[in-house]
């Protein structure tokens, strides 16, 4: 793990950290208890084993700041802040979920701390987050947007075309690429051709590689980043190396056509963004096994409290099912001179 | 007859028509080890090997285009396009490129291609997997789109669009995958623009494509309790459309309700309705019903997303309303 900083100042962040990355984690596990046991409608995509990436960056960000998520959207959620009640209901397709049950697990998020959505389109939210930070520009706003893709989405023409743009007009934006190593059951050099940063800096876009498992430094990478694209220095661009724990979604149980099991077991025993975060927090003597066992139980009660709440509440009224295509304009404004 | 899936049924096509003509190849993403996310191609790539079942990365405009160039230098592409959602990615190359070219070459080149793809509701996949989208298609001149509604349906459809010399797309619904049907050892293939009468009745025509041929099966029987004769028709393809043979039944039956998956508003009901209304406007005892998916984005919520489709329910309720004379307006 990278060196700490002042781990005294600083407890409180690691402490957030640990807190935000276990959060994920049993998010996940309920959710795939959910689908096992065919309480969730559809299917779902995890985020297992790929905690650090979001919560290392989404700790450098405010409320403020906006994210664009993928269809393996739900560490992206948590870690902008959302909470486990409403996203239970959202997966449910509950009245109360975070997008009032019209979105479920692909396109879950928490809009009020700046995440702009999940998509089920790959790559479908990259034009989206560049858009979000060419608003900031364009308002005189120091808020920057993380753009969370996967590497498989690199694949998609309207990455390039929007990076072009973003480096043309040094916007606040940055391209936060998830290196999970596959995309669906194909691994990723099968798919991409050549190093993966080095399509950012044929834009001249400054692009980082970093262990995805190392949530310090996916953090003080991020701090960095974020700090100088808010200065007007962005576009930038980071290549997260990660893993998903499970498969490509909570369906694809027989794998071993496409990964062996002990590929599997080599990321979950040793490179474990949880476990080897805990290690050092005792290490580094900013909490004691059994505080960091403390943080993980309570945050296990409130999941399952969630999911019991999300469980018994109520679906939408079917009246709804109209309701939101279109948003309301004030006929005021419609008006000559308005 | 033996029976087999609908799923089954498309693998057996693409394999009978890859081993019949060798400049055939499939591309799509993980279409090879994978055999699609539905695993409707499972064991081809063993058959056709690596160089005839073409995994791609996740670029649907670049091996749309690619398929596009491939079919006007004398190949047979057949691109699988894994969400029929996702026919918006490459709508520039099916519809500027494929479907245009034999036409802008004064008839000198030709794309014979056959996009697979799918559509369907209800699987509680949300707004950006559960559309269908056929009529966006089929409003463009130069393209051929089918919809079978059965996997003996889906063989015979397949075969034919693999050797028609135009851009052909094919939905699939992919609730259907799992369905079984009888379905022949021996060599068929079913001709474009040929309406099939799955059901002849007397008092109302029904007239669905794809999985609503199964919602007009339901309702015709719902209504056969109630000694109204219902006819059920299947137009197979939406382009070329049996336009006599729908306009047939019209005349006989004099009322008639179309039901589609698209959404109501602009889509194929509309069509076939107003066909029917000028061509059998005489014939007719009553305006002829649309039934489509509502005009909403899918919602994901099982509560929402179940009654934004037609069911057998709601096409006897209409039929009966009809019936009796009651001047209603699409559901
Ligand atoms: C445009 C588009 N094409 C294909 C898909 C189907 N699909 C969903 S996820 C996925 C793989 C994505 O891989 P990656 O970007 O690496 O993200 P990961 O799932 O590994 O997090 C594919 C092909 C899709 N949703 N959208
Ligand atoms: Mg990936």
């Amino acid at each position: 793990m990278s060196p700490a900083k002042n781990t005294k100042t600083n407890s409180e962040e690691y402490l957030r950290m640990y807190t935000q990355m276990v959060r994920i984690r049993t998010f996940e596990d309920n959710a795939n208890q959910l689908y096992l046991t065919a309480k969730m409608p559809g299917l779902t995509h995890m985020y297992s084993g790929e905690e650090a990436v979001a919560v290392g960056i989404c700790e450098a960000l405010t409320d403020d700041d906006k994210i664009t998520s993928t269809h393996r959207g739900h560490g992206h959620c948590v870690a902008k802040g959302a909470n486990f009640k409403q996203m239970f209901c959202e997966l449910l397709g509950k009245e109360e979920g975070y997008c009032r049950g019209k979105g479920g697990s692909m396109h879950i998020a928490d809009q009020s701390h700046g995440n702009l959505g999940a998509n089920a389109i790959v790559g479908g939210s990259m034009g989206i987050a560049t858009g979000a930070a060419f608003t900031a520009k364009l308002l005189g706003k120091d808020d920057v947007t993380v753009c969370f893709f996967g590497d498989g989405a690199t694949a998609q023409g309207l990455m390039y075309e929007v990076m072009n743009m973003a480096a043309l007009w040094n916007l606040p934006v940055i391209y936060a690429c998830e290196n999970n190593g596959y995309s669906e059951y194909t691994r990723t050099e099968e798919i991409a051709a050549g190093s993966i940063t080095a399509r950012a800096e044929a834009f001249g876009i400054e692009a980082h590689q970093v262990d995805g498992q190392d949530v310090l430094a996916v953090n003080t990478l991020a701090q960095k980043l974020v700090a100088r694209a808010r200065n007007g220095e962005g576009p930038f661009f980071i290549e997260l190396m990660t893993y998903r724990y499970h498969g490509h979604h909570v369906g694809d149980i027989n794998r071993e056509y496409y990964r062996t099991k002990d590929e599997e077991k080599h990321w979950k025993e040793e490179r474990d963004p949880i476990t080897l975060f805990s290690a050092w927090l005792t290490k580094e003597g900013i909490a004691t096994s059994e505080e960091l066992d403390a943080i993980s139980a309570g945050v296990k009660d409130d999941a399952k409290t969630a999911v019991e709440y999300a469980l018994a509440a109520k679906y939408p009224d079917i009246s709804e099912v109209d309701m939101h295509v279109y948003a309301p304009t004030d006929p005021a404004s419609l008006t000559v001179g308005g | 007859m033996r029976e087999i899936t609908l799923s089954q049924a498309v693998n057996e096509a693409l394999a009978e028509e890859m081993r019949r003509d060798p400049t055939t190849f499939i591309i799509g993403e993980d279409v090879a080890e994978a055999g699609t996310p539905f695993k409707v191609l499972s064991g081809l790539v063993e058959e056709f090997g690596t160089a005839r079942v073409v995994d791609t990365p996740i670029a649907e405009p670049g091996f749309m285009g690619i398929a596009v160039g491939a079919a006007m230098t004398g190949a047979r592409p057949i691109v699988d396009l894994m969400f029929g959602d996702f026919i918006f990615l490459i709508m520039d190359q099916l519809c500027n490129q494929a479907a245009k070219t034999h036409y802008m070459s004064g008839g000198r080149l030709s794309v014979p291609l056959v996009l697979r793809t799918n559509m369907g509701a209800t699987r509680r996949s949300a707004a950006q997997h559960s559309q269908s989208l056929h009529a966006l298609v089929a409003h463009i001149p130069g393209l051929k789109v089918a919809m079978p509604s059965s996997a003996y349906e889906a063989k015979g459809l397949m075969k034919t669009a693999i050797r028609e010399n135009n851009p052909v797309v094919i939905f699939e619904d992919k609730l259907m995958y799992n369905d079984k049907a009888p379905v022949p050892e021996e060599e068929y293939l079913i001709p474009f623009g040929v309406a099939n009468v799955l059901r002849e009745g007397t008092d109302i025509t029904l007239i669905g494509t794809s999985s609503m041929v199964q919602v007009c099966q339901k309702a015709a029987e719902i209504l056969a309790a109630e000694n109204i004769s219902a006819e059920v028709i299947d137009p197979r393809t939406i382009v070329p459309l049996d336009e006599e043979g729908l306009l047939k039944s019209a005349r006989k039956t004099s009322r008639v309700i179309v039901v589609d998956e698209g959404h109501q508003s602009y889509g194929v009901t509309a069509e076939i309705a107003s066909r029917i209304n000028e061509k059998a406007f005489y014939y007719l005892d009553a305006p002829v019903l649309r039934m489509g998916a509502m005009d909403v984005p899918i919602p994901f919520s099982p509560a929402l997303e179940d009654i934004t489709v037609p069911t057998p329910e709601g096409v006897a309720a209409n039929a009966r309303k009809l019936m009796s004379g009651e001047m209603i307006h699409a559901a």
